[in-house]
């Protein structure tokens, strides 16, 4: 899946003339590679006076032996506690730190903002203030998105400070590498963290992955796998023999059956005796036609495999009780879910309803001591999107802070770090796999 | 001047992991490190932006030009820029001498909280001018015409490009420190054997605590480097016997291995009244009880260069009111496995803890199982005013985790000085 713009616009000759003639000329993101530091390079924080996190911050930079930027120097992450913030006139404190702070951000750098989320402040100054930091994430991403560096903003409920270890690692990391000027929530954790081996955090766990043969749901189960995991991949008979292939690479096993045929769940829930951890639930099709032409047929069959199947077996290994303590459910939506797009009304509708779903089972699921949340893919280069024809394709791959096309193990990555055992704190949220695409955003 | 004293806490730590001399760091000045080790410690406990009481540290092997190094790396810091700093320089003391100074002016409220810190580089040696190319060239400054200064420089020869270069010797025995070290050994019937089970000790104690994790919040990386560059994890008796002495001649017993490298790095710590730590939530770690500082006749009376630490703890117990087993854990500083063996040697002596420390009874033995338990200078390597720092950081974590308890630690200094120290755990003494 090359994608030939960037390469050209970044070969020596054409680079300097691309620049003058104000193309974007998009960076190689850094991607996680196994033995590699979490943030490699040093780390610049910073916090508004009173804030609440600064320490929980420190912990964690020490825990992943980050090296600590001095006042001079590239750095590679900026990390930024707002929670202090309790007024707009205390804003300036995010100029005050960014300002001499990001142009010593080098490239695929990292800058996070934390704050409490606007309605748990409990105060009106307090809470105008808090939602203006989105204002500011938002701005900024698209402001440092053309080195390859992303922003996030992360709300921490209060008494959730020591709940952000997964969620600051993986922004900090590489493995975030096209998720940018999102807005996340950590709040309390459903039940207690265990204790995490960080190099495998999946390590002894189960997970199922629909649509596993190929595509994003291939770099799931392989991510999944990488982490630790035993993965149980599931796909459609037709696609039996891919299916086979890659779980038997990855050393789980296979269920091939249609999750919309009767008695799925059933079946499913079956083929799990000993329970699941975690289930992801990312088998989809796309049926594109616009509704003036869209047949009944073709709109329920859409809806039936990305929404409803879901659904149902949602509610079969929960009845069950299957889904393991600290279990973890974990959808696709998609950015058109967020954004709509002509001629995906059925699409969009079944990727909404996931949305939907995700924040309808959030409290149920926290009852239960387990998660639920979604990732929205954006633009991301698969055999899907190599089929598309060019001009839509490279729109499509611009249109973004980062200016390319993600790759399936970056929604791979989310999806891990959704599932990751000490993500007990997450929960409800749907997180944009997209480099911050314009669309919808 | 007030006359109450208040309690002072080690609030936390960092240092730099140590490089081989010639090593990682071979580009880092002594500011260089300092100030990143300044900066990890700041950020740990959010010190950006705060004026702090003082900040004291030192370097032993240093530039003309970094006469006043503390100062221009706390303006190399995010600390505010109004926090005075000021240089200590007692050879491998250092470090613990400015824990020393920081904690008294705490104790005695003139300041609530400060930084002690100290950095030396071997690789970044300060190499001086020729001696008589020094005074050759001063003699033409003094000259007033242009003559005079011609005539002045005529006399540079060609040898004068020799450079001074800075040297491990005493400067009134012209023995290194080493040397001195193997005629403690041969005193004190030090044995080969005993001085590399030290050593493998230490570098299995110094692994043994980087594998469970002991160092996450004690160190920041630097240069790409993640841990101390000298460890050897695997070291073995068997192994350190196939080693030749470097010192004591061609019987000695002192070898590459048990006598620490040159190296270079830097530590700090943090050190606080109890309310400063309360005010902003930070933990307290332990408490700076006791100290004490001697220094021994090494010229004339002939006493071992490096016994002085010997006679500080004496001193330091007498004051306490303490027994030297009243402790669970030793931290004596590994200069030479051949130097804490000779000091365990002579606190179990009758004859010198009655001629020497006018004590009727020896001081007694020490549980070895609890000296240097996190790992020593002979593993970690030794960058001389940046041990005490580590030292004090390691052994206040370490008391923290336990609760209850004293430690004491012991370093000994070139021109036959010594500083000792008691730390105590927030709990008090088990």
């Amino acid at each position: 899946m090359s994608d030939t713009y960037t390469q050209i616009v970044n070969a020596p000759l054409v680079s300097s003339l691309a620049s003058s003639l104000g193309l974007p000329r998009p960076v190689e993101l850094d991607r996680f590679s196994a033995g590699e530091p979490v943030v490699n390079g040093p780390v610049l924080t910073g916090a508004a006076p009173d804030g609440s996190l600064r320490l929980s911050i420190s912990r964690i930079l020490d825990s992943i032996a980050a090296e600590r930027a001095g006042t001079e120097g590239p750095v590679k992450a900026l990390v930024f506690d707002a929670t202090g913030i309790s007024d707009s006139g205390q804003l300036v404190e995010l100029q005050k730190f960014f300002y001499p702070g990001v142009s010593r951000l080098g490239p695929s750098g990292r800058a996070i903002v934390l704050g409490t989320p606007p309605a748990s402040t409990g105060a009106v100054r307090a809470h105008t203030a808090q939602r203006a930091l989105e204002g500011f994430v938002r701005s900024l991403g698209k402001e440092i998105g053309a080195r390859g560096s992303t922003t996030q903003l992360v709300y921490v409920e209060p008494g959730a400070e020591t709940e952000i270890d997964s969620t600051l690692r993986f922004l900090l990391s590489p493995r975030s590498a096209y998720v940018s000027g999102q807005v996340i929530r950590v709040g309390k954790a459903v039940t207690a963290t265990p204790e995490l081996d960080w190099d495998r955090p999946l390590g002894g766990l189960t997970a199922l992955v629909t649509g596993a043969s190929r595509g994003i749901g291939e770099s799931i189960a392989a991510t999944l796998a990488r982490d630790g995991a035993t993965v149980v991949g599931l796909d459609i008979p037709a696609a039996g023999s891919d299916l086979d292939a890659v779980t038997s690479r990855l050393g789980g096993r296979s269920i091939a059956l249609d999750i919309t045929a009767e008695g799925a769940p059933a079946a499913i829930a079956s083929q799990l005796p000993e329970g699941v951890d975690v289930i992801v639930h990312n088998a989809g099709v796309t049926l594109d036609r616009t509704i003036a032409k869209m047949p009944e047929e073709r709109w329920t069959r859409l809806m039936e495999i990305n929404l409803s199947s879901e659904e149902r077996i949602n509610d079969e290994i929960l009845a069950r009780g299957l889904l393991r303590p600290n279990g973890r459910i974990v959808c696709v939506s998609s950015m058109s879910g967020i954004a709509g797009n002509s001629g995906q009304t059925n699409y969009a509708t079944s990727k909404a309803g996931v949305i939907g779903m995700v924040e309808a089972m959030a409290p149920e699921m926290a009852k239960r001591k387990g998660t639920i949340n979604a990732v929205a893919p954006g633009f991301i280069e698969t055999r899907m999107t190599a089929a598309m024809p060019f001009g839509p394709r490279e729109v499509g791959r611009r249109l973004s802070s980062l200016s390319q096309g993600g790759k399936p193990v970056d929604v791979a990555e989310a999806i891990a770090w959704f599932a990751s055992p000490a993500s007990t704190g997450v929960n409800g949220n749907t997180i944009r796999v997209c480099g911050q695409n314009l669309l919808g955003a | 001047m007030n006359a109450k004293t208040r309690k002072v806490a080690v609030i936390g730590s960092n240092r730099i992991p140590f490089a081989r001399s010639n090593g990682t760091y071979r580009h880092a000045s002594n500011q260089d490190m300092l100030t990143a080790a300044l900066d990890g410690l700041i950020d740990r406990f959010g010190l950006e932006g705060q004026r702090l009481g003082e900040v004291a540290g030192g370097a032993v092997l240093k530039h003309s030009r970094d006469r006043d190094l503390t100062r221009e790396s706390v303006l190399g810091t995010r600390l505010a820029a109004e926090t005075p700093a000021y240089d200590v320089q007692q050879a491998c003391g250092t470090g613990l001498e400015t824990t020393i100074l920081v904690a008294n002016k705490i104790a005695l409220g003139q300041i609530d909280a400060g930084i002690a810190c100290g950095a030396d580089t071997t690789s970044d040696a300060p190499i001086a001018l020729n001696e008589e190319l020094r005074e050759t060239l001063l003699e033409a400054n003094r000259q007033t015409t242009t003559i005079g200064r011609i005539k002045a420089l005529s006399s540079v020869r060609p040898q004068h490009l020799v450079p001074a270069i800075p040297r491990n010797e005493e400067p009134r025995t012209g023995l290194s420190m080493g040397d001195h070290c193997a005629i403690m050994a041969t005193e004190w019937n030090i044995g080969r054997a005993e001085q590399d089970e030290l050593t493998v000790a230490s570098h299995r104690n110094l692994a043994a605590a980087y594998d469970r994790g002991f160092f996450e919040d004690l160190m920041t990386p630097y240069l790409g480097l993640r841990q101390d560059q000298n460890l050897r994890p695997d070291s073995s008796v068997e192994k350190l016997a196939g080693l030749k002495p470097v010192f004591g001649g061609p019987d000695g017993t002192m070898t590459a291995a048990n006598s620490t490298p040159l190296s270079d790095g830097a530590s700090a710590v943090l050190l606080a009244s109890e309310e400063w730590a309360k005010e902003r939530g930070l933990p307290i770690l332990a408490y700076v009880t006791e100290a004490q500082t001697a220094a021994v006749d090494h010229v004339h009376k002939r006493e071992g260069l490096l016994m002085a630490p010997a006679y500080a703890m004496s001193e330091m117990l007498d004051r306490a009111g303490l027994e030297l087993q009243d402790f669970e854990y030793y931290e004596i500083h590994e200069a030479f496995a051949a130097q804490v063996l000779a000091t365990l040697k002579a606190w179990e002596d009758p004859d010198f803890c009655r001629e020497k420390l006018d004590r009727k009874k020896p001081m007694g033995a020490i549980d070895r199982t609890r000296l240097n338990l996190n790992g020593g200078s002979l593993a970690a390597a030794h960058p001389f005013a940046a041990t005490g720092g580590r030292i004090v950081g390691s052994l206040a974590k370490q008391l923290s985790q336990d609760g209850k308890g004293r430690g004491v630690i012991s370093i000994c200094a070139a021109g036959g000085q010594g500083v000792v120290a008691i730390l105590e755990a927030p709990g008090g003494k088990k």
